[in-house]
């Protein structure tokens, strides 16, 4: 283990502050993610400031029927929380598919926004990754690359984002609430990833020293219906091979609103626009949930081992946007 | 607790289960000396050279760390009979992470920056680490795993495969697998006054103290190796591993106690795996059902510094009748890890190919697959004609049809639905040898009336002190809790490993000839016992070598049935159930632990578990337990496990035979018929991932 210094901040202000004349600073919380990468040698930070103790940990319910969710509220917590499970259902089940018990438990939401792709050559510093060590090199393309990304890769890295509640905050069209040194922004979960192009090394659009401080939730349609499904290879305790958050509304048989999101094909939450296109405004039937997913899918570039995710992932959106179309009935 | 004198078979509770549960049990990683240093190790980074230097400044340079050994400065051992002991002894890396180099330091955190400063230059060769079964390395050895010959011929297998009116002949495969037991491989090393104390994590402290005596040229009575309690091995901890070696020379140099946990990333490489096997198995058969050709070729890989052949083509050779038989195996020595026993070895990957090859045949034949292997029981064992000493596959298979409600099952695959989900079941044989070790034990009487049993089994979470207290006290017609139980030491009387679900059988025909002998005693002292107790000793070395004129095995018959989700290909296990006959069950309660815990890692076998070999680099992709995907808590159904009163009187006083391992034979044998059924497609290749499920759903 590296020496490194630590401070536990009071304030958002003095977290930034504290990360502002440190470029080597992490923002610690649940330490999930960042405490494994640290004692594997991934992460080497010179500096931690602990934003455990901000006071960021409650779920607000605000009068226009939004929520925001604060930045350390744990994994656990939001998935229990009532108007989660009564408004955002999705959100809650995306939750509890992740992780286990006790790294739920830890785990927080802008951790969990933060959390690093589980690609087996990004985690073994003995090997090269242009995420990890930009220049070095991907051998996923050519190696160990099944569980790897199908959409939004680059030459330079086809790492895939491991989180489930991403993929269920964009479909809700949810915003991260970012302060910093340079004021306080907004960004929509779907913008908040960056797909790799040539600097694979930077997995947001987050600034340095930025911190987040709460996750925003847009009014749910009382009318829609969401759900989320996550395939993998056992039944717990396993990232998703291909998951998807679906919200949908049919109104006369015909979709009124519908949002799609899939986890585990790219290197961030894939907000799936180009099906959404198809859908709207389209009868509710299974021919139209099968064009819209195919219109969508029609991008992927499977790599030699994981052309599997292209037909699991249609087979999974089609079945859900199905299942869901059947309930509203 | 028990009642009354005799307790063999009784549910009796493990002695040290509250010693566990509440943490006070300690393991050897929790032992720490005073002024206790540890190591940390540094894994080769290419997959075939040599270290050409070894730049040790920057680590040296790191506050608390002590020393780093490497193969220019570390000591000279005496030749080990393992290569894979021979650690820091040249500059040769035989495959990615061999150890070569060790930093020893103050503290764990100071041992882990000084691994990671530790700068290497290497002679880099080309390296070949894919096996395929057309490989040009492969080459028939002399034996394989067990001591057993790498081919076997019985009548004319050839003629006889190519006249069967039936003939199956297909392929499966079994990727790499690990053991990854949850304590992970650790040693504690003191030196005191010339003397090597040891408390280390293996699954026989009579072995390694053996080991470590020999290597470090000691006498063996000066060193003592304490397993008192083991996490967990599956194999991987039946043999020395390096970091006996490692913490035993780190102590030495440093002249400190040193402590070394190997790193769970770092286990693939160096504590063994189940090597993978390329099977083709041809079978043919009359159009009665009567096999009369049985084939099982296989192929697989060893490490190029020793030479371990699976044995999965031996099984083929004791369980079905058939005048014309083939069994061969062929390795090919490649710039892998050393493979070595998991679980099973031999009889895991060997049953599920041919219990998969029998279902098949069982479908040709339009036959019942129960019926099938009925039809095909032999009289004697098939490759040697010895008879059994006893053998009830049949009323396994009989007996678990009737729980499982086989006699309901539609055979026609694939028509079982219910909305997404395709539903089916299968059956698979199971079977597992009974090895019997030598062994000596102790007995003490004291004349408050108790009594002490003193052996140095080893307990790797299977109850073997309790099971112990059982055997004492059924020869000693007294209560189970009059026996004191002392195991897990090496300086206790020699005892046999905790492998080859050899060792209950071993060590207690060693107990029970003790107390036997004990209280043989008491007769000629005409039941007085003087103050300072009575004492005897007992080994079974005459009877254990002796052999026997039987083929002894247990049996058992394994049924399964799944869901196979048509969206995803997800295969989840609904039931399982496993029928066994393994002699007399000694503890009903840690006995049943047994079978479900080798049927849940015969789960895993069948859908979960892979190491992946990276061609790229020459290790196994999945190196920690995020991606090693053992079965958890929601992957394990209700699993059932019964057994049958198996009287044999061949087999040692207890009348027992093994259990650790048969729950793992034929379990994935069993799912992936099931998995055909459900679905109609037969995947020969394990384990049943969504990926290969989904390319078959069409």
């Amino acid at each position: 283990m590296k020496p490194f210094a630590y401070v536990k901040a009071a304030t958002p202000d003095e977290a930034v502050r504290a990360c502002a004349g440190h470029p080597g600073a992490r923002y610690l919380a649940g330490g999930t993610n960042l405490v494994d990468l640290m004692k594997l040698g991934v992460e080497t930070p010179e500096f931690l400031v602990d934003v455990s103790g901000l006071q960021l940990d409650v779920v607000e319910e605000l009068p226009d029927g939004s929520l925001t969710v604060g930045a350390t509220v744990r994994n656990s917590e939001l998935a229990a929380h009532p108007a989660v499970i009564d408004r955002y259902p999705v959100l809650s089940q995306a939750l509890l598919s992740g992780a286990s018990g006790q790294l739920r438990n830890a785990a927080t939401t802008a951790g969990n926004l933060l959390q690093r792709t589980r690609c087996p050559y990004f985690q073994d510093p003995g090997k090269p990754c242009n995420k990890r060590l930009p220049g070095s090199g991907c051998p996923a393309i050519d190696g160990a690359h099944r569980e790897l990304a199908v959409l939004g890769y680059s030459a330079h890295c086809v790492a895939t984002n491991p989180s489930d509640m991403a993929v269920a905050l964009a479909a809700l069209d949810a915003a991260v609430q970012l302060h910093g040194p340079e004021g306080d922004r907004t960004v929509p979960v779907t913008e908040f990833h960056r797909l790799p192009g040539d600097s694979p090394e930077r997995d947001t659009v987050i600034r340095p020293g930025e911190l987040i401080t709460a996750v925003r939730l847009p009014p749910a349609s009382p009318a829609a219906l969401s759900h989320y499904r996550k395939a993998r290879e056992r039944a717990s305790y396993a990232f998703a091979l291909v998951s998807t958050a679906t919200v949908l509304e049919v109104r006369n048989g015909v979709v009124h609103h519908a949002a799609l999101a899939f986890g585990g094909l790219a290197p961030r939450p894939w907000r799936a626009h180009a099906a959404e296109e198809v859908l709207l405004g389209a009868p509710a039937t299974r021919e139209t949930f099968t064009a819209a997913v195919d219109a969508e899918l029609a991008a992927a570039r499977p790599l030699r081992d994981n052309g599997f995710k292209v037909t699991l992932a249609r087979n999974l959106a089609v079945d859900e946007l199905t299942a869901l179309a059947a309930r509203e009935r | 607790m028990s009642p009354t004198p005799h307790a063999l078979g009784e549910p009796v509770v493990r002695h040290e289960a509250r010693l566990k549960v509440t943490g006070a049990a300690r393991y050897a990683a929790e032992h720490t000396p005073p002024g206790c240093a540890y190591a940390w190790p540094v894994p080769a980074g290419v997959a075939r050279g040599r270290v050409v230097s070894v730049d040790t400044a920057d680590a040296l340079d790191i506050p608390g760390v002590l020393t780093v050994l490497t193969p220019h400065n570390a000591p000279r051992l005496a030749p080990a009979d393992d290569p894979v002991l021979a650690v820091l002894q040249d500059d040769r890396v035989p495959h990615r992470g061999w150890y070569v180099a060790l930093v020893v330091a103050d503290t764990l955190e100071a041992a882990r920056e000084g691994a990671a400063a530790v700068h290497l230059d290497y002679d880099i060769e080309a390296h070949e680490v894919v096996l395929d079964a057309g490989h040009t390395a492969l080459y028939v050895p002399e034996e394989v795993n067990g001591g057993f010959p790498a081919v076997r011929e019985r009548g004319d297998f050839r003629s006889g495969f190519a006249e069967a009116p039936v003939r199956l002949d297909a392929s499966y495969r079994v990727g790499p697998l690990h053991n990854h037991p949850m304590e992970p491989h650790a040693c504690t090393a003191e030196w005191r006054e010339g003397r090597l104390r040891v408390h280390y994590s293996s699954q026989g402290a009579t072995l390694a103290g053996q080991t470590a005596a020999a290597l470090f040229g000691l006498e063996p009575e000066q060193v003592t190796v304490v397993s008192e309690h083991v996490g967990g091995g599956f194999g991987s901890k039946g043999t020395p591993r390096p970091e006996l070696v490692l913490a035993v020379m780190a102590a030495r140099e440093t002249g400190r106690p040193v402590k070394l946990a190997l790193p769970r990333r770092q286990l693939p490489a160096v504590v063994g795996h189940r090597a993978p096997t390329l099977h083709r198995v041809r079978l043919g058969a009359d159009a009665d059902a009567s096999l009369t050709a049985v084939g099982h070729e296989i192929a697989t890989h060893t490490s190029t510094l020793k030479e371990f052949v699976e044995q999965a083509a031996v099984p083929a050779r004791i369980m079905y009748a058939s005048p014309h038989s083939s069994t061969v195996h062929r390795v090919a020595p490649l710039d892998v890890p050393s493979p070595s026993w998991m679980r099973a070895p031999g009889e895991a990957p060997g049953m599920y190919a041919l219990e998969s090859a029998m279902d098949e045949v069982a479908q040709l034949l339009g036959v019942d697959p129960i019926e099938l292997r009925l039809r095909n029981e032999p009289a004697e064992e098939p490759d040697s004609g010895r008879p059994f000493s006893s053998r009830h596959l049949a009323d396994c298979l009989r007996e678990g049809a009737e729980r499982f409600g086989w006699e309901r099952r539609d055979p026609r695959p694939g028509t079982t639905r219910e909305g997404a989900l395709l539903l089916g079941t299968g059956v698979a044989a199971a079977t597992y040898p009974v090895y019997l070790s030598p062994s000596h034990a102790e007995a003490h009487a004291s004349p408050e009336g108790g009594y002490r049993v003193r052996i140095n089994a080893t307990d790797i979470g299977t109850g073997a002190r309790t099971v112990l207290a059982q055997i004492a006290a059924a020869a000693l017609e007294t209560r189970v809790e009059n026996v004191e139980v002392e195991i897990g030491r090496s300086d206790l009387p020699s005892a046999s490993l905790a492998g080859g679900s050899s060792g209950t059988g071993s060590w207690g025909w060693a107990v029970h000839k003790a107390c036997e002998a004990l209280r043989a005693r008491f007769a000629e002292l005409g039941g007085r016992i003087p103050a300072e107790g009575v004492t005897v000793t007992a080994d079974t070395e005459q009877e254990t070598r002796r052999g026997s004129a039987y083929s002894r095995h247990a049996f058992g018959a394994h049924f399964a049935e799944v869901q196979v989700d048509t969206v995803t290909g997800e295969v989840r296990v609904r039931r399982l159930l496993g029928v066994y006959a393994a002699g007399r069950i000694l503890n009903s309660r840690t006995a049943r632990s047994q079978f479900t815990g080798g049927m849940t890692m015969g789960l895993g076998m069948a859908l979960t578990e892979h190491s992946g070999m990276d061609p790229l680099f020459g290790d196994f992709t999945e190196s920690d337990l995020a991606s090693y995907h053992v079965p958890v808590h929601a992957d394990v159904p209700a699993i059932e496990v019964h057994w049958i009163e198996e009287e044999d009187p061949h087999l040692n006083p207890m009348g027992s035979k093994g259990i650790g391992e048969i729950g793992i034979v034929g379990t994935a044998a069993a799912v992936a018929n099931a998995v055909c059924h459900a679905t109609g497609a037969r995947i020969r290749d394990l384990p049943l991932t969504p990926d290969k499920v989904l390319a078959r759903l069409g």
